[in-house]
């Protein structure tokens, strides 16, 4: 044999090795998608401008209080839009005075300013705004990662989608309902104090008093499970917020057997909280997550220790879940579920198994029929076949690439096409045996014309596989992937492999007098 | 030896009126279905909303399944028999308020007027700002594989072949749809897949075709061979492998119609439907190779100048 053909045997030898090594063993190196092993799969939109919103009016706080520092007086701050501050001062006079306030603030400029009225607009810097939206989303991710892997999810894929998009892919999960809430809640925690002098009929009739909100608290009645809510009037400023947690963890009460969420502030926050219970004995303080009051105790004494609680009849599960948010931390901004796709694993199962049934089905009929069409020459088609499916599974295991249900479709049209490339250099070589060449000449020449419409014909299969995985998300991204991967491989198989197949048949030693194909 | 068409002689350019007759008429059937008839069943993926797979722990029937809904009021819903009788596809134009406890609503709500258990098999919801994104993506994507194409075609062979692959795959794209609309099969992003996967593989059948047309006229014409003459021989010639690589890749597709299940079925139909159609439109595609350059000859004689010649 000459050194070349030896080569050629090596190569074939070493890529079907590798293969079988990438591949093996198969159930740990396929990664599955969440279509077949049952799972959640969410797309999160960050509402962004709302975020913003909040971001806005807190800041316009912020711009009163150094504006009143100064001695200037404001009749009101109001914001307009999503990043615009309408500030109008409490006389024109004082204009002079609110200047240089107004050029020391760090994150806005001024827009438009009537002097005469003593009314100006601010607006935040558009560098400001572009990084605040970033940070909106990022944070936002680190946040759901830290929430998702303290919930203990196995190989958890949390990824940012476009501009303010984050995709969730939770595989396995068995309780999908639970998996959502603890991604979505906001969980922005207050401690408001209740403002017991303003009356909640007033408030409830929508006049609430200034400076003051109207909340609600959702009792739930253990024995008719009715539902009851009841309205408070607390003031609207935020003593301390989750920003002040260090910790948090789950309890029970002693007495009522009850879950609770105990709470562990940080130095500063716990300062704040031994001021603020030390000023305030006697006073009732609202604990409130996003805009839900869960309790309103009773301040009894200056709490030096740090440490608080939060009780509301909870469930043990909703109490762990809670302790979870809030020791992940708030999102910044309130996220949406703009799509979910969650799959039971028994359906996952269910595809699993036909979508072997219907592979075996496909590769049992294209390989009887090349066998019976093409006879010997099938046979090696058949094995070039064998191998490109070990070379497009090994590919998949070695790029970490996602075995999806549609992508098992790809698999088993990924067995129509590759002996395409077959069939097309066969014909070709019966043609050239009928135009009177001899068997070397025909194979030859088969194996040369028809390479360049196998290029041809794969190239634009190719490029739909392109567009397909730029467009697509997760399970349809699976079809593609194992469309391209089958693809190239048959260029390897249907080719190179099959050539060398041939040309130790039928090119070496002896003359040749027929070929079976 | 087993063989198709060897000595194929039919005189298919001959007979190309039928073949632009019969595929025009079967696009513009498809059309018309398309927009006054049928329309597109578009899936949740595309309008937004929400879909739920249930099964129950025994028989249970669409009645039974409404019944459920109604208790939340959702008795608006779409519900379809999956498979046997124990399993149903629930279709909500809207997740709701709360989509985010939809699934449980709808299990906690069956599950009490059927007295049985019932396993959420499947939840798919799609929010609608996400289902419009999709629609315009779905268009551009399908153009953008034309458009690939038609650049590789152009370069690889000829501007014209470029335009006329083009307009093969457009007509086995439509009659594919056409055939969705006619069963009132579902658009579902496997089958938008499906189609992108047929605008790569039903031009295949063509570019056989034309490669051989190209290599025949590189061996020059034979005496008093016209170049309908010559086409009609590749055409002839390509037949069989024609026919075998189409039938290999529908032996694929239809098992998968048949044996892959209810996920992938929608997705299987148009891949089948597809590959036929990107079978026989090849020979329509090439016949208009030849229609083209007669017509372009034709021209320039007409506007004095020289013929262009061939180009191989």
């Amino acid at each position: 044999m000459t050194r070349r053909l030896w080569l050629r045997i090596g190569i074939v030898a070493v890529v079907a090795a590798v293969a079988v090594f990438y591949l093996y063993p198969p159930k740990k190196t396929i990664n599955l998608g969440l279509d077949l092993q049952g799972g959640i799969h969410l797309v999160l939109g960050v509402d962004i401008d709302k975020a913003l919103q909040v971001q806005t009016e807190r800041a316009g706080d912020t711009v009163r209080a150094a504006l009143e520092k100064k001695g200037v007086g404001v009749k009101s701050v109001e914001r307009r839009g999503t990043t615009e501050l309408a500030v109008q001062l409490a006389s024109p006079q004082a204009w002079a005075d609110a200047q240089p306030v107004l050029k020391d603030l760090p994150i806005f400029d001024v827009k438009e300013a009537d002097q005469a009225a003593g009314r100006l607009v601010l607006s935040m810097r558009a560098r400001e705004v572009a990084s605040q939206r970033e940070w909106f989303v990022k944070q936002g991710l680190e946040t759901i990662r830290n929430r998702v892997d303290q919930f203990g999810v196995t190989e958890p894929s949390i990824q940012q989608q476009g501009d303010n998009r984050i995709l969730v892919q939770l595989p396995g999960v068995q309780d999908p309902d639970r998996a959502k809430a603890l991604i979505g809640k906001t969980a922005l925690l207050e401690f408001k104090l209740v403002n017991d002098g303003a009356s909640v009929e007033q408030a409830v009739a929508g006049q609430a008093p200034p400076g003051s909100e109207l909340l609600y608290q959702r009792r739930v009645d253990k024995q008719t499970k009715e539902e009851r809510r009841v309205p408070f009037v607390v003031e609207k400023k935020a003593l301390l917020t989750g920003a002040d947690v260090a910790n948090a963890r789950v309890s029970i009460d002693q007495n009522t057997s009850e879950p609770y969420v105990s709470l562990e502030l940080t130095g500063t926050g716990g300062r704040v909280f031994a001021d603020l219970t030390s000023a305030n004995v006697g006073r009732r303080l609202a604990i409130v997550l996003d805009g839900n009051l869960y309790s309103a105790p009773v301040i009894r004494e200056r709490i030096p220790s740090g440490q608080a609680q939060i009780t509301g009849g909870f469930t043990s599960e909703e109490a762990t879940d809670l302790a979870i948010v809030l020791r992940a931390g708030a999102l910044p901004a309130p996220v949406q579920i703009l799509e979910e796709r969650t799959v039971g694993p028994s359906l996952g199962a269910d595809s699993i198994r036909k979508g072997i049934v219907s592979s075996a089905a496909a590769a049992i009929a294209v390989v009887l029929f090349m066998l019976v069409y093409y006879r010997l020459s099938g046979l090696v088609a058949d094995v070039a076949l064998a191998l490109n499916l070990l070379i497009l599974l090994a590919a998949m295991a070695g790029f970490h690439a996602t075995l999806t249900l549609p992508g098992i479709a790809g698999v088993v049209l990924t067995i129509g096409m590759a002996v395409d490339t077959n069939i097309l250099i066969f014909e070709r070589i019966r043609e050239e045996l009928r135009s009177g060449k001899t068997v070397r000449a025909a194979i030859e020449a088969g194996f040369t014309r028809a390479f360049r419409t196998v290029i041809d014909t794969h190239v634009t299969v190719l490029v739909s596989a392109t567009i397909l995985y730029q467009f697509g998300t997760g399970p349809v991204k699976g079809f593609a992937v194992t469309l391209a991967i089958g693809l190239l491989a048959s260029l390897f198989t249907a080719v190179f492999f099959t050539r060398l197949v041939f040309d130790l048949i039928y090119m070496r030693g002896r003359r040749v007098e027929s070929i079976s194909i | 030896m087993l063989q198709i068409f060897v000595n194929a002689n039919y005189d298919l350019v001959g007979k190309r009126r039928w073949f632009y007759l019969a595929s025009g008429g079967l696009m513009l059937l498809s059309l018309v279905w398309i927009f006054f008839v049928g329309g597109l069943n578009y899936g949740i993926d595309f309008t937004g909303g929400a879909l739920l797979q249930v099964r129950y722990d025994k028989p249970a029937s669409v009645d039974l399944v409404r019944r459920g809904l109604e208790e939340i009021k959702l008795g608006n819903a779409v519900i379809q028999q999956f498979g046997d009788v124990q399993e149903y596809l629930i279709r909500l134009p809207q997740g709701g308020e709360k989509p985010d406890q939809l699934s449980k609503q709808v299990q906690d709500a069956l599950a009490k007027v059927a007295g049985s258990r019932v396993e959420m098999r499947r939840i798919e919801f799609v929010g609608p700002q996400v289902g419009r994104d999709l629609q315009l993506q779905a268009l551009y994507a399908v153009l953008a594989g034309m458009a690939g194409i038609l650049i590789y075609v152009a370069l690889r062979f000829h501007f014209r072949d470029g335009v006329i692959s083009v307009v093969a795959i457009a007509h086995d794209v439509v009659v594919t749809l056409g055939a969705l609309s006619v069963t009132q099969r579902e658009m579902s992003l496997p089958v938008l897949a499906a189609l992108l996967t047929i605008v790569g593989y039903s031009i295949n059948d063509t570019i056989v075709v034309f490669d051989r047309i190209r290599e025949s006229r590189g061996k020059g014409f034979r005496k008093g061979q016209t170049l309908g003459e010559l086409v009609n021989t590749a055409m002839n010639q390509t037949l069989s492998r024609t026919l075998l690589t189409a039938f290999t890749t529908f032996l694929a597709a239809l098992i998968l119609f048949i044996y892959g299940g209810e996920v992938l079925r929608d997705f299987a139909f148009a891949l089948v439907v597809g590959v036929v159609t990107g079978t026989y439109s090849s020979i329509a595609a090439a016949s208009l190779v030849m229609d083209w350059e007669t017509w372009s000859r034709a021209r320039a004689r007409a506007g004095g100048k020289a013929p262009a010649k061939a180009k191989a």
